[in-house]
């Protein structure tokens, strides 16, 4: 079945079991494997994404679900790192093996997006649903802090690029599609 | 390190233009291998016509920073431009032996310990020829040219060659040998706080894990293996899984029944389509509290001598006052967030593997077993790994082996986190009883502790084990450096039939909390302060000593706490390094919960390469440890594990995380392990803290709701 959505501002179209999750549709039938396999079960966080800005675990996303939405992954977060959580993340150096960051980087994001000077409480709570087994947490908790930071000294100048791009006017998550 | 006189340098004939030298050190490593000289290969560097810099790694990247460590070595002898720098996983090559195993593997906190001469060696070399390149292009004398930076300077007439102009011509040149190494007062890079070299690829989706490959033409595989440990195939039907649309073939491995699919999910779902009858041979009837049981039992009889100082049993029965308690730990898995996979290609006269693999020797073995090719037709890749902890062996390997051998394609195996959980190399569930006698002042003159566990070395390194003694069984018990005049401790190697592995800091990861937490109670017992005891009996121990002041000194031991905050200390020398660690915490005795706020860490691991890396490791390796006192068990029913997925097997979350402080101790020691060191004091360290707070012992793991009432 025709599965039509919107892929990192992209249309992208796909023909697979309406059942399969968006994890699997994003790894192995397009190859874009920045979207991790943790558990199955929406238990890790390491396949979350943003369907609508909003953060979503797309292990148990069925393809079908995902229809006429807007979807974001790590890859299309920022063409050259430059969104606000990867910057923070780099300036902090938060990744050890990596597995879970793009996960993390994408509930950081959706977070920011809607609560753009977040308590450590308020982080926690958000970003509770991703397991990080190096035991990054303290840095994660850092680099967000870093990232409200960033994100709300340039956010006149990001204001002014957004409207200059057609694409992202409709786009609901900050930062997202390009 | 000795690098004794065999060690060699050569150029090695690569594939692209420029400088390639390797570095050969015969030898071993002093703590950790068993036997005499092998030679290895540790490291290359490759110098681009193109200005960069290729260092080549030879250890997994696991999350431990090893990537950034090795090209620091390096460079802090090439002098090269650090932004110039590129690096590349090494394959799987006898060249890359770790002297630490007398295989290509990484493990057991050795990764900069092995490389810490080499890599700096590898570097001189490769800087000398390339001074000694421009010296011969100059026609002046070597002496008078210094290399900074990325180029060779010629001061007296202000001449400058980039390291790429003179790439070519050096690789022509004799490698120098014993050129000698800098004094590590003149260090610019090793010592400084240094960013990761791959945190970019790892914030935008970019680092290849090894479940990340693909290869033209592949598909995609998981396995349905025996529930039950031991058991095996009896029969199978496929016809149901055939029929889920995009299953392309259902074949028997030794493992178990792979499905092969279009893709993972499908492979997925082919797999619960299978019908298959298991013979659960041996261990069918097999549960936890059956394994507990045995424990018990076999340390009521005596065990193999681990180690023995005076007369233990005779202080005892004349001590003054005489302390007994039983310790338990559970088995636990590793869950690495990166499930087991594994991509392999067998063709007709060679296999192609990627593998997120730390034992890539051992891999090659395996699949050379299975394949009947030589070695050197297995081709094997490492991936970055999505962390590691001592899971990642060959098992996994040996599965896709399989299944592309019986298919005839490339083929990507992937485990789901059932899979995972259920078929691990379990870190040993454990058993201990102690006893000590204190004097008459409350000092402890006699200490004794019979250990039951599954031997980790019998499965993996069988060589190691001597006369029933595995001494990972034992460690963080028996090499324990408080002066105790009669300190005996015995083992009962013990076999219920569950695969154990090593699993981060082995053996210190369940003995560390048992003596630390016993130690605890001889305090009490004594009426001393824990922290005023430890001191004393570590006179004789100065940098264990050392690190214990300062997480008291830095934690405030001794001031006071606000009202239902309560500090717990424990310490550890483990890996060749020092540890101590300081929990602050609270009880909420009516909800029966724990709150860690505060962690203090001090460590000495000699000296250290990366300090930014430390820290990581430490507070990383706090986390391990909170997450096995406050969450982690593996429980068998049936022959089973019973856990299936985070839900039901917890690993600490972020807003479980305390604030973590690591304080190193500043040191021109030879280094030594980082990886896993950190670990095994936190859980005592929290332990004590509750008996603090509670008056309650906790002697069994994971801490239980009814511990805290």
């Amino acid at each position: 079945m025709a599965i039509q959505f919107t892929l990192n501002g992209k249309a992208q179209t796909v023909d697979v079991n309406p059942g399969m999750p968006l994890l699997w549709v994003l790894r192995d039938t397009l190859g874009m494997t920045g979207t991790k396999f943790g558990c199955g079960m929406a238990l890790c966080g390491a396949c979350t994404v943003q369907i609508g800005g909003l953060a979503t675990r797309s292990c148990v996303t069925p393809i079908a679900s995902v229809a006429g939405k807007q979807v974001t992954t790590i890859e299309g977060l920022s063409a050259d790192e430059s969104h606000p959580v990867q910057k923070a993340w780099m300036e902090i150096d938060v990744p050890q093996c990596g597995y879970c960051q793009s996960g993390q980087i994408m509930s950081a994001a959706a977070l920011l997006a809607k609560n753009p000077q977040p308590s450590d409480a308020e982080i926690d709570s958000a970003m509770k649903g991703n397991i990080c087994r190096c035991g990054t947490y303290q840095r994660i908790r850092q680099a967000i802090h870093r990232a409200a930071q960033m994100q709300n000294s340039v956010s006149g100048a990001a204001n002014i690029d957004s409207k200059s791009n057609a694409e992202q006017e409709s786009a609901v998550v900050v930062g997202g599609a390009k | 390190m000795n690098v004794n006189r065999r060690g060699f340098l050569k150029t090695v004939a690569g594939a692209s233009a420029g400088l390639v030298i390797g570095f050969y050190l015969p030898g071993r490593f002093e703590t950790l291998a068993a036997a005499e000289a092998s030679t290895a290969l540790n490291a290359w560097i490759r110098v681009g016509t193109d200005e960069s810099v290729t260092i080549v790694i030879d250890k997994s990247e696991m999350g431990q920073g090893i990537l950034t460590a090795l090209c620091m070595l390096a460079a802090e002898e090439l002098e090269c431009d650090w932004k110039s720098i590129r690096t590349e996983f090494a394959p799987a090559a006898e060249i890359y032996y770790n002297p630490a195993f007398r295989s290509q593997g990484t493990g057991g906190s050795s990764s900069v310990r092995s490389s810490w001469e080499p890599m700096r060696k590898t570097g001189a070399a490769a800087r000398e020829m390339l001074l000694e390149a421009a010296a011969n292009k100059w026609g002046v004398d070597k002496s008078t040219c210094k290399a900074e930076n990325g180029a060779i300077l010629h001061p007296e007439t202000n001449r400058r060659l980039t390291y790429g102009s003179l790439a070519e011509s050096a690789s022509g040149l004799p490698v120098p040998q014993n050129v000698p190494l800098k004094d590590p007062k003149d260090f610019h890079t090793i010592g400084k706080p240094t960013k990761r070299l791959d945190t970019a690829v790892k914030v935008n989706g970019r680092a290849e894990f090894g479940i990340d490959v693909r290869r033209p033409g592949m598909v995609y595989a998981v396995v349905e293996r025996c529930p039950v440990f031991g058991g095996k195939v009896a029969s199978f039907d496929a016809t149901k899984a055939k029929k889920v649309p995009g299953v392309k073939n259902v074949v028997e491995i030794s493992n178990g029944v792979a499905v092969v699919a279009d893709n993972t999910w499908t492979a997925m779902q082919g797999r619960r389509a299978l019908e298959i009858q298991w013979d659960e041979g041996p261990n069918a009837n097999l549960n936890s509290e059956d394994i507990h049981t045995l424990f018990a039992k076999r340390t009521t009889v005596p065990g193999v001598v681990a180690r023995k100082d005076g007369d233990a049993a005779a202080a005892l029965a004349g001590a003054a006052q005489k302390i007994e308690a039983v310790y338990e730990a559970p088995y636990l898995s590793h869950a690495p967030l990166e499930p087991q996979n594994c991509t392999a290609d067998v063709r007709a006269d060679y296999c192609e593997i990627w593998a997120p693999t730390q034992m890539q020797t051992m891999s090659q073995a395996l699949a050379a077993k299975i394949t009947g090719f030589p070695i050197e037709k297995i081709k094997l890749h490492t991936t970055y790994l999505g962390g590691g902890f001592g899971r990642r062996g060959s098992d996994f390997v040996g599965e896709a082996v399989e299944i592309s051998k019986a298919i005839g394609a490339p083929v990507k195996l992937t485990w789901s986190r059932e899979d995972d959980l259920q078929h691990d190399f379990y870190r040993p569930a454990s058993y201990a009883k102690f006893a000590a006698g204190l004097d008459a002042d409350g000092w402890p003159i006699a200490w004794t502790t019979s250990i039951a566990c599954s031997s980790v070395s019998n499965g993996f390194t069988p060589g190691s084990v001597k006369n029933g003694m595995d001494r990972t069984s034992v460690e963080g018990c028996a090499d324990i450096s408080y002066s105790i005049p009669n300190f005996f401790v015995d083992y009962q190697m013990t076999e219920p039939g569950i695969p154990v592995g090593f699993w981060r800091s082995v053996g210190n990861s369940q003995n560390g909390f048992f003596s630390e937490s016993f130690m605890d109670e001889i305090a009490a017992a004594g009426k001393k302060d824990p922290y005023e005891l430890r001191r004393r009996l570590l006179a004789n121990s100065p940098r264990l000593l050392a690190v214990l002041d300062l997480a008291a000194e830095k934690a405030g031991w001794g001031t006071p706490l606000p009202p239902g905050r309560f500090r717990g200390i424990a310490t550890l020398y483990a890996f060749g390094s020092y540890a101590a660690e300081v929990a602050e915490i609270s009880v909420d005795r009516s909800a029966r919960t724990v709150k860690v706020h505060h962690v203090v860490c001090a460590f000495d691991c000699g000296h250290v390469v990366n300090p930014a890396t430390i820290e990581a490791q430490m507070q990383s390796g706090i986390v391990w440890g909170l997450t096995m006192a406050l969450h982690s068990a593996i429980t068998i029913d049936r022959g089973r594990v019973v856990q299936t997925n985070f839900h039901n097997y917890p690993i600490l979350r972020i807003d479980e995380m305390p604030v973590v402080e690591v304080h190193v101790v500043p040191s021109q020691e030879k280094p030594t392990g980082a990886g896993e060191p950190g670990v095994p004091p936190i859980t005592p360290a929290l332990c004590n803290a509750i008996f603090a707070a509670t008056g309650k012992r906790i002697r069994r793991l994971p801490i239980r709701p009814e511990d805290l009432a």
